[in-house]
């Protein structure tokens, strides 16, 4: 599928959404762990997706329902612990699922995640859908069990399923070089008999290819693929971290921030498409920026749960609990 | 005899300083790294959780930054406790001790009888309990009891920086593996702690932490200042309460604690882990064996709910044993 004019507005606009809400998150006091400077390879990624189809996100996750269509305000009242956010309070910042647009689930158990999309990809395939699964992951979660393990399900059996990996270059402190035999995590791939794809992260469009012609694979039945997706996170691994011995320097960060924007990349490549001009794109941020704060004003005006409700969706069949 | 008593005095140096718990830990695995070479330390990301100070004291033969890979790094650690090394695995967050659990649980607490006693394996596995800090319920666990029910380990909880230092250099020396829970609410909670670099406090000791005759309360790990207040509350209200910490739940320090019932008759039990097979109710079944005769009320649990820990503040906060839960069981087996 190529992209028409309103994809890529779309496209643009949910960039926009993730980088936007972001920004909005920092004032807020809420610890998190943000995506910004990983909007290319996130929106890239979704947007090769169908609604109906499944990804799973990580701790680092506010992106990825964002990229998948999510309305933004019950996700900024999950993030405040407000009775109205998308988990009723349940999940906060790790913990975005909306499973109304195919978010199965985010796991802050770092690499939880890959086998539960390998089982909707094992699923969609039992029941005989056309639906895929993509599994968003970081670098550093490509060192559990879990990656190979599950890569090697999916290869066997054929199950419809992306691996994505968004390599921003650490896990927390640690670098890929120094806890990756093989730095190129897409060449692990090999080993499992299943195509391994190396793609430019900031470059939005290079991504939306690379996952699009995976997505058809997994469709047809041809079976998994393993995406790795260069990019660089801008911010601290979270709030609150006290790193004492600096691991990255200085130069590195700003050398992505000023040459290495994935949404200055894309706006350079749509305003290169005749059909496609500045105001277009201006009107997308003014709206975007309006809806995120509604978000933040829907999650302050927002009430907390009720503390009786505190074992609500513990069961589906509640069961008896001591008074 | 004569000449023992001619020997010249000698000048005691400070022998204890004021050390928070977090630094308790840092110096404790210090000491013993500079002890016995044998001793070495991984972890993920050592430098970030509290590990700088040995980070910038060892190299990478001793301190090593590990991939997250938990289970095989744990594993690995265990084939290296088998041969010749003494590791200290940070685990970090005690919710991930789930994902090293096979290999502690089927690996290192099994070994040594299944083979016959051939060998040891000297460990230490480390995990800290961040909890009360909204952090949801993938981060929040105090996984402590699932641990008691695998044979083979030691399990330690300390409450106090002295106990966490000598606990900790105990469990470095001790030849079988040994899992201490840590808790991230206790860390800047300073006390008075022996700079002795050989001061240990034996693994399977209970501590006194208040004397009393009226009421045990056992309490388990970070429990205890809450713990500690509330008796002061109920001396107001007439009622002595004896605070005993076990200090460590494998083994369990049955005298002193089947003592203290005897003294008092009563007994609450104060656990921050989830009430069905909490540490509570190990040691509510020991008491109710061997110390019945000495119950003149029923023993009383005090634990977290049997509920996920939720991330929103205002259900978070209502699920771990408060002051006024302990008051309110003491005044129910008046
Ligand atoms: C099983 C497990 N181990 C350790 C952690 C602590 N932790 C949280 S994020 C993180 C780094 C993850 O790195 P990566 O997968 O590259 O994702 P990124 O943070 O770069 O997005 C670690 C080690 C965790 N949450 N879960
Ligand atoms: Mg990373």
């Amino acid at each position: 599928m190529s992209l028409r004019k309103s994809d890529h507005l779309e496209m643009y606009r949910r960039m926009q959404r993730i980088r936007i809400f972001e920004e909005a998150v920092k004032t807020l006091p809420v610890e998190g762990h943000l995506s910004i400077g990983q909007e290319g390879a996130i929106v890239g990624a979704c947007m090769a997706l169908r609604d109906d189809d499944y990804i799973t996100g990580t701790h680092r996750s506010h992106g990825h329902p964002i990229g998948k269509g999510a309305t933004l305000a019950p996700l900024m009242a999950e993030l405040l612990g407000k009775v109205t956010g998308i988990c009723r309070g349940r999940g906060g910042s790790m913990h975005l699922a909306d499973f109304s647009v195919g978010v199965v689930g985010e796991s802050a158990i770092v690499g939880g995640g890959i086998p539960l999309a390998t089982g909707a990809g094992f699923s969609a395939q039992v029941r005989g859908t056309d639906q895929v699964s993509l599994c968003f992951f970081g670098d550093g979660a490509s060192n559990q069990g879990t990656f190979s393990e599950s890569m090697n399900l999916a290869a066997v059996w054929n199950l419809p399923v992306i691996f994505f990996c968004e390599n921003n270059g650490y896990a927390i402190s640690t670098s890929v070089g120094k806890s990756h035999g093989q730095p190129d995590i897409a060449k692990r791939a090999d080993g499992y008999g299943i195509p391994g794809v190396i793609v430019d992260g900031q470059d939005a469009l290079s991504v939306y290819k690379a996952s699009n012609e995976a997505v058809i694979r997994a469709r047809n039945g041809d079976g998994p693929t393993l995406i790795e997706a260069k990019t660089y996170r801008f911010e601290e691994h979270c709030d609150n971290l006290n790193i004492l011995i600096p691991y990255r320097s200085q130069e590195e960060i700003d050398h992505h921030v000023t040459n290495r924007d994935p949404l200055v990349i894309y706006q350079a490549a749509l305003l290169a498409m005749p059909e496609i001009n500045e105001k277009d794109l201006d009107s997308i941020t003014a709206e975007v920026v309006t809806e995120v704060q509604a978000a933040v004003e829907f999650a302050q005006q927002s009430a907390y749960p009720d503390p009786a409700d505190l074992y609500q969706h513990m069961y589906s069949t509640p069961i008896h609990y001591p008074a | 005899m004569l000449d023992t008593i001619n020997e010249p005095l000698i000048i005691a140096e400070p022998t204890s300083t004021q050390l928070s718990y977090m630094d308790a830990i840092v110096q404790a695995q210090k000491e013993e790294m500079l002890r016995d070479e044998r001793v070495v330390m991984i972890g993920e990301d050592v430098s970030i959780y509290g590990g700088t100070e040995l980070v910038r004291s060892f190299d990478e033969n001793r301190v090593r930054n590990m991939p997250i890979s938990e289970n095989s790094f744990t594993g690995m650690a265990i084939g290296a406790a088998m041969t010749g090394l003494r590791p200290i695995v940070d685990l970090t967050i005690a919710s991930f001790t789930y994902l090293a659990a096979d290999q502690i649980i089927n690996q290192a607490s099994k070994l040594r009888y299944m083979t016959g006693g051939q060998i040891q394996v000297p460990i230490v596995f480390r995990a800290g309990m961040y909890y009360k800090i909204g952090n949801a319920a993938q981060h929040s666990d105090r996984p402590y009891p699932f641990f008691m029910s695998a044979p083979g380990l030691k399990i330690i909880v300390p409450s106090t920086a002295a106990d966490m230092k000598g606990l900790l250099k105990s469990a470095v020396r001790d030849d079988d593996p040994v899992m201490i829970f840590e808790d991230c609410n206790l860390w800047a909670k300073k006390d008075l702690v022996s700079t002795d670099p050989d001061f240990l406090i034996p693994i399977g000791c209970a501590d006194i932490k208040r004397p009393g005759s009226d009421v045990t309360i056992i309490s388990i790990g970070a429990c205890l200042p809450m713990v500690l207040a509330a008796a002061k509350t109920l001396q107001k209200q007439g009622i002595s309460a004896e605070v005993v910490d076990p200090r460590t739940l494998v083994p369990l320090d049955k005298e002193v604690l089947i003592r203290s019932v005897a003294k008092t008759g009563r007994l609450v039990i104060v656990d921050n882990a989830h009430r069905t097979n909490s540490a509570a109710s190990e040691i509510a079944a020991v008491i109710a064996e061997e110390a019945f005769e000495s119950l003149r009320k029923p023993i009383q649990r005090v634990t977290t709910a049997d509920v996920h820990i939720p991330f929103s503040p205002v259900l978070e906060k209502i699920v771990y044993p408060t002051a006024a839960d302990v008051i309110g069981a003491v005044n129910k087996i008046q």
